[in-house]
């Protein structure tokens, strides 16, 4: 059965106007998102992966934020032109965001239960308040909230933590979206509710068939949740794939350093926490060629003269590095990389899959 | 909730009473009497009329009979004007300084919050220069100043505005505007400032992200939010637009209460002064009760101390 795509971002660009310069903070990001799907968009602090998310839902401030090129097709429909007031009907409504920190992301001074019924009037007009009311509750009692009449009128200050996250994920859900953005929703979390909330999160996928864009830099998180992945690095996709692609047969040099700079569990080896050296590059001046070259140990001498383009590998799984082109060096994935490999492969088995 | 407003009114009580005490004191310690400024006259009469105000007790005995009369609220007669008690005197020009106060605290408060709100929504472009410059001239121009060049131009010049006295609703704009700008102003930066902050708080984002317009969010979100700091100035703002008053009912010549409070201070009208005092720091105590009542009202996170659900 083919899926129906519901999103394709094609080379979108966003840049940002500062004191120092303009910083390009996207540049020229594409993947598709099919119906029902979990793209997770890896990648560290600084390399763009909140503000692809939030270009999506045009929630870039402008200015200083500039769409300095591409296009986000949802549904068919190129969303970038779309005026302030178009897309207050698709904010909400079609495109829904979980945000970070819970403890933030509600109004403190708010009533919950208002704060869920305002999305749904907001966006069925037909709806009386007495109806909204009940949807919200039991959008509470689907996101696991006890008690939700009596939550409905609480404040958050009165919730906890993971309840707090829940209650977002209930505002997300609450006009009935096609796509849920989700910015890192378990980083504020500890790890029991982390778990809890990314349950939730499939669970709910499954029954509505939802598709989700899942922000994080948690690749344990990644491997629990997403279909597909794609790693960012410099406001780029260097890495684009399926769960498997990018786990078993990682390619690009900054993926492998990301698997390594995982602590590894599961071998039960005594090793020093690795991690990538240098930092990322100023994007005010993005470095010529490739951007991850000065901290790549694999960098070929063109990597520092031209950009390579996305190399296929698979049908699925697409790579940005000079490393995949006929005429480089064959680099075998470091040993340390993929003793993991096996690992995580051998675990797949003993549980089934 | 009433617990608590029982409390603080015990508070209220046990300040009252400092105030009365140190007042007196201040009262005792001032040279001069009463009836310095009157002609002179023969020693026995001065003798006579401290014996009839009771200026000739020990200060002890003094001290409790106006300690009595504060707690039944009978000042007595004022030295200066003969025949007319303290009582009458509040009752007569209060409710002109109320009108002038509540006027002039509407329009602290409204302009403010306006030009606060204007200014951080479109922050740092033409109309936050604007409404960011008004303020800091409110803030740094002197009400007497602006009363005066107001009573000037737009009363005198250009004859929009009665320049002086009080005789009806024409009259009270001019003066109330003169006390309320300086406060209009500090609140327009108390606003503008907290609006920015919470402007870039998650929950305002969300609020977009829900797919609220930008006034829906303004209004239901970040306002209430942004109000705080506004709501503590109001105490203080109280105390201002109370003093603020004297020296504009001075400019206006409106026979108001203020006009009474200083003048009783340069006469050593004592009566007047105790109950003055005592009215203007009951005012203003329960404002203080209040604001901090509102508080709790506007952000839900806030418990008063003592208060039960």
């Amino acid at each position: 059965m083919m899926k129906k795509k519901l999103l394709e971002v094609n080379d979108l660009q966003i840049n940002f106007k500062t004191y120092a310069g303009i910083v390009q903070a996207v540049r020229g990001v594409s993947f598709d998102l099919y119906e029902g799907e979990t793209l997770a968009i890896v990648g560290e602090s600084g390399s763009g992966k909140s503000v692809t998310s939030n270009a999506i839902m045009k929630l870039i401030p402008q200015p200083p934020g500039i769409y300095a090129g591409g296009e986000i097709l949802f549904d068919g429909r190129d969303i970038v032109p779309l005026t302030e007031k178009e897309m207050s009907k698709v904010r909400g409504n079609e495109i829904a965001m979980i945000f970070q920190d819970p403890m933030t992301a509600l109004n403190p001074t708010m009533r919950v239960g208002k704060q869920i019924t305002e999305v749904i009037l907001k966006h069925n007009k037909k709806v009386t308040s007495a109806e909204a009311k009940e949807r919200a509750i039991k959008l509470l009692d689907l996101v696991g909230i006890p008690m939700p009449e009596k939550r409905f009128r609480q404040y958050p200050h009165e919730f906890s933590g993971g309840m707090r996250q829940r209650v977002v994920i209930a505002i997300a859900l609450a006009a009935d979206p096609k796509l849920l953005i989700a910015d890192e929703p378990t980083t504020a979390l500890d790890v029991t509710i982390q778990a809890q909330i990314l349950e939730l999160m499939k669970d709910i996928q499954k029954k509505r068939n939802t598709s989700i864009i899942f922000i994080t830099h948690d690749l344990g998180v990644v491997a629990n949740v997403a279909d597909r992945v794609a790693v960012m690095y410099a406001g780029q996709i260097v890495e684009y794939g399926t769960v498997n692609d990018i786990f078993y047969n990682p390619r690009h040099p900054y993926t492998w350093g990301l698997l390594g700079s995982m602590p590894d569990l599961k071998n039960n080896e005594k090793e020093e926490l690795r991690t990538i050296p240098g930092s990322p590059p100023d994007l005010i001046h993005p470095p010529k060629g490739d951007a991850f070259a000065a901290r790549n140990e694999f960098a070929l001498a063109i990597d520092y003269e031209k950009e390579p383009p996305m190399f296929k590998i698979s049908d699925t799984h697409y790579a940005k590095t000079w490393l995949l082109h006929p005429d480089a060096p064959q680099i075998p994935i470091p040993d340390a990389i993929q003793k993991r490999i096996q690992g995580y492969l051998e675990e797949a088995e003993n549980s089934g899959k | 909730m009433l617990k608590y407003i029982f409390k603080r009114l015990v508070y209220i009580l046990i300040a009252l009473y400092i105030i009365v005490t140190a007042t007196f004191f201040l009262i005792q310690l001032a040279p001069g009497s009463p009836f310095a400024s009157e002609r002179d006259f023969p020693p026995q009469i001065e003798a006579q009329l401290n014996a009839k105000y009771g200026l000739d007790n020990p200060w002890y005995v003094q001290y409790k009979d106006y300690l009595i009369d504060t707690v039944t609220f009978d000042f007595g007669e004022s030295m200066k004007y003969k025949g007319r008690s303290t009582n009458d005197i509040i009752a007569e020009s209060f409710p002109i300084s109320l009108t002038l106060g509540i006027e002039a605290m509407l329009i602290s408060v409204g302009l403010g919050i306006l030009l606060g709100v204007i200014a951080a929504l479109y922050h740092n472009r033409f109309p936050d220069y604007l409404s960011s410059t008004i303020a800091v001239l409110g803030i740094s121009v002197p009400s007497f100043i602006l009363a005066g060049l107001m009573q000037y131009f737009l009363a005198f010049k250009l004859d929009l505005f009665p320049v002086s006295g009080w005789k009806g609703f024409s009259y009270s704009i001019l003066p109330a505007t003169a006390i309320a700008i300086t406060h209009a102003g500090f609140i327009a930066k108390l606003t503008r400032s907290s609006m920015l902050e919470q402007s870039s708080s998650d929950y305002v984002k969300m609020a977009r992200a829900k797919g609220l317009g930008k006034w829906t969010t303004v209004f239901k979100h970040t306002l209430r939010n942004a109000l705080l700091p506004v709501v503590t100035y109001l105490g203080p703002l109280t105390a201002g637009v109370v003093t603020g008053s004297f020296i504009i009912e001075q400019i206006f010549a409106i026979p108001g209460l203020g006009k009474h409070f200083v003048t009783s201070i340069t006469n050593r009208d004592y009566t007047v002064i105790m109950g003055t005092t005592v009215f203007y720091s009951i005012i203003l105590l329960f404002a203080v009760l209040i604001v901090d009542i509102l508080y709790s009202v506007i952000d839900p996170r806030i418990k008063l101390k003592g208060a039960k659900k």
